[in-house]
């Protein structure tokens, strides 16, 4: 037998999923696709806030969904009560989407709404803050829910989700009073994982702070659509 | 896709493993024999449980060419980078508050953390028999 040899390899593991991404980026820069991927906890209130975000931009822009659970298409059929469309990515035990997800949905999905005329998609990820840390799925914006009844300190127990993502919008602040909830306290966990990262603090259920968020993400939308172009996207 | 013969991937790591698997099965297209380690670089921040990783290794390797091998795992600390000082430190381990340990300003920088990558892999290549 030969000695054994070392081969070198040098690869990100993640290629694949990363690859298809930027695949996937790249056909959304073409058309002027504006992607947000929404990460939580399970019961944050992603559908509930997503739902109230497309209720309020559809008409606007032309908005759509993909909405990723383990099992059911409950969040859809919620999401579509908001007058856009929502397609239900079912992952049978996966606990996190990844960018083929994407890929066959938006083709799968293709009955509901076309890709190329939508202006904003939505992807709300599955409730998980650990594994859909990992994944790129092409978004240009990542946004992270925390609501006022999971702790002040969250961020400094998932600090790699707050690392991954752009914006943080703290769910149900309409509780906040009787939750005794402390505002500085989380901002500070928040700051301390991801200094200067930006917060809403919002209630879909009484549309408390509601303004600034869909302000943020119209500008975000708008911003994307000014841009012509690159000369590189064929 | 491979993983979608899984019916229990909860935990992300099997994943993970499983394309680590595929692109070192593709890379070795060219080289005959069997492998006996693969060597891994994972961050501290790449959202990767060494342990976990470890764990799905085996039932990611299982019926192909790298059934039976080793994981190494290199672990690579989170490293900033404070503009205020200008220096690099390392964070503690599990200590992920991104602030300078010297002058405590909030940092952005990130240095390494982030890995999760396959280094290489140990290959034992067999005699062809015509060289008996």
């Amino acid at each position: 037998m030969n000695p054994p040899k070392l081969i070198e390899i040098r690869k990100n593991i993640l290629k694949k999923n990363d690859e298809l991404a930027q695949g996937l980026r790249t056909r959304f820069a073409t058309h002027g696709v504006f992607v947000a991927n929404f990460v939580s906890s399970p019961g944050t209130g992603k559908t509930e806030l997503l739902k109230y975000t497309m209720a309020r931009l559809t008409e606007r822009f032309a908005v759509a969904a993909i909405v990723g659970d383990v099992e059911t298409e409950n969040d859809a059929i919620r999401l579509r009560k908001s007058g856009a469309p929502a397609y239900q990515v079912e992952t049978h035990n996966m606990c996190h989407l990844e960018s083929f997800h994407i890929e066959k949905a938006i083709a799968a999905a293709s009955s509901q709404f076309r890709v190329e005329e939508l202006d904003l998609l939505i992807v709300e990820n599955v409730g998980n803050l650990v594994c859909t840390s990992a994944f790129d799925l092409g978004e240009d914006l990542q946004v992270v829910l925390v609501s006022t009844t999971e702790g002040e300190d969250k961020p400094l127990k998932y600090p790699k989700i707050f690392d991954r993502s752009d914006v943080c919008i703290l769910t149900k602040m309409d509780l906040a009073e009787a939750l005794e909830f402390d505002h500085a306290q989380m901002r500070a966990s928040i700051d301390a994982v991801k200094p200067g990262m930006p917060v809403f603090e919002v209630s879909a259920k009484t549309g408390l702070g509601m303004d600034a968020w869909i302000d943020y993400l119209a500008g975000r939308v708008e911003e994307k659509q000014a841009v012509e172009t690159p000369a590189w996207v064929s | 896709m491979r993983g979608h013969n899984y019916r229990s991937l909860y935990m992300h790591e099997l994943s993970i493993a499983l394309r680590a698997v595929e692109t070192i099965v593709e890379d070795l297209a060219d080289h005959s024999g069997s492998v006996l380690s693969v060597q891994i670089r994972v961050g501290a921040l790449s959202g990767v449980v060494p342990d976990s990783l470890r764990f799905a290794w085996d039932v990611a390797c299982a019926d192909t060419r790298l059934s039976g091998s080793v994981l190494e795992i290199e672990e690579v600390p989170v490293r900033i980078w404070c503009e205020a000082c200008q220096c690099e430190h390392t964070l503690p381990d599990a200590d992920f508050v991104f602030r300078c340990p010297r002058c405590a300003a909030s940092v952005t920088e990130v240095m390494a953390g982030r890995e999760l990558e396959i280094l290489s892999v140990e290959l034992t290549e067999h005699e062809s028999p015509q060289a008996h």
